[in-house]
């Protein structure tokens, strides 16, 4: 049976080593993905998961189990996600009009728009592109917090309570900023709404 | 259930997270009024296009990299390791100590001897009391504060 990640938590508190890869392999790629999502830069949300585990491990030996794992660990995380976008607000400010069409690829890398990329399906890989593209940018121009509720409820599935905790507000809060960020979301991305509606 | 409060309501009834008692009363007021309805719609559509961005997964060299910075972290130290000092530093203070120890006990063989016959000055106080030199020192100054004070 496995273990739970408090329990996983405690072994690394007495010293297990093991247990820390285990909480490792459990939420590299939940918070990795989190991660990109608010700061939509591949090598930064990476850089910031690293951050959030060298914390944890830090933070081992004074760990007490007063709230679930997950409740922590992305408290952790949405700190540095928050503190890094506001840094980047103002480097994001001054990247060139002239840059080259990007798209994001699945696998997160940004490549270089090529029409003439050979393609099994190239339209349809263009029209799905789009569509991910309108949703990726609606999510990233929600306000920041809005953007981390989004997703720490819709991705990771935290209930209210955890997410109340996270984001250092009351549930009611929380329900009313989630409303909003979906109201937002909602016009939006209308267009695909209305296709998703028929 | 009027429209305003369904706000905090709508999302947990997409979602499925309500209790029975409130998703009833939800389903009440979505049954008298096409607003919501219509609004539950298009956050049930949201909710849809949310699911179709792609999981990313960590580079392969992600783990290497947490382990490496693990690696590098200094070996906490607890607050009984300051009353417990390295070899290096113990070794030094004791040194320090029998040096200070021997310093202290040593019989000062080299230092100049002064008997007390050659300080006759100090034994012949008169020599002081009649030392014209200081008779003839100029006279303090006397500030007149306002009559305060009485000559």
């Amino acid at each position: 049976m496995a273990r739970s990640d408090v329990q996983l938590m405690l072994d690394v508190k007495a010293g297990d080593e093991q247990s820390f890869t285990l909480l490792l392999h459990r939420y590299r790629t939940p918070l990795v993905n989190f991660l990109y999502r608010m700061v939509r830069n591949r090598e930064q949300a990476e850089d910031l998961a690293q951050e959030v585990f060298l914390r944890v491990y830090r933070a081992r030996e004074d760990y007490v189990p007063s709230a679930k794992f997950t409740t922590w660990l992305f408290r952790i995380a949405t700190n540095l996600a928050l503190n890094s976008v506001r840094d980047n607000r103002y480097q994001r400010m001054e990247i060139s009009l002239d840059a080259p069409v990007t798209v994001v690829a699945d696998d997160g890398e940004e490549k270089k728009l090529d029409v003439a990329e050979k393609h099994p399906n190239i339209e349809q890989h263009l029209v799905e592109e789009t569509r991910r593209k309108m949703i990726r940018h609606a999510i990233e121009k929600l306000p920041e917090k809005q953007r981390a509720a989004v997703l720490l409820h819709k991705y990771q599935e935290l209930d209210y309570g955890e997410i109340s905790k996270i984001l250092q507000c009351s549930e009611s809060a929380l329900k009313s900023l989630l409303f909003r960020a979906y109201e937002t979301l909602r016009v939006e991305l209308a267009p695909l709404v209305a296709q998703q509606g028929k | 259930m009027s429209c305003s409060r369904m706000e905090n309501k709508i999302l947990g009834y997409v979602d499925g997270r309500l209790k029975e008692a409130e998703r009833l009363e939800v389903e009440k007021h979505l049954a008298a009024c096409p607003a919501c309805r219509m609004r539950v719609n298009e956050f049930r559509a949201v909710s849809g296009l949310l699911d179709e961005l792609p999981v990313i997964e960590p580079s392969p060299a992600f783990d290497l990299r947490v382990h490496a910075r693990v690696a590098a972290e200094p070996p906490k130290q607890s607050w009984w390791a300051w009353l417990t000092p390295s070899p290096r530093v113990a070794f030094a203070a004791s040194m320090l100590l029998l040096a200070s120890i021997w310093i202290g006990t040593r019989s000062p063989v080299n230092a100049p001897q002064v008997a007390q016959d050659d300080i006759p000055v100090l034994e012949n106080y008169d020599v002081l009391s009649n030392f014209d030199v200081l008779t003839e020192l100029p006279q303090p100054v006397q500030v007149d504060d306002g009559g305060q004070q009485q000559n």
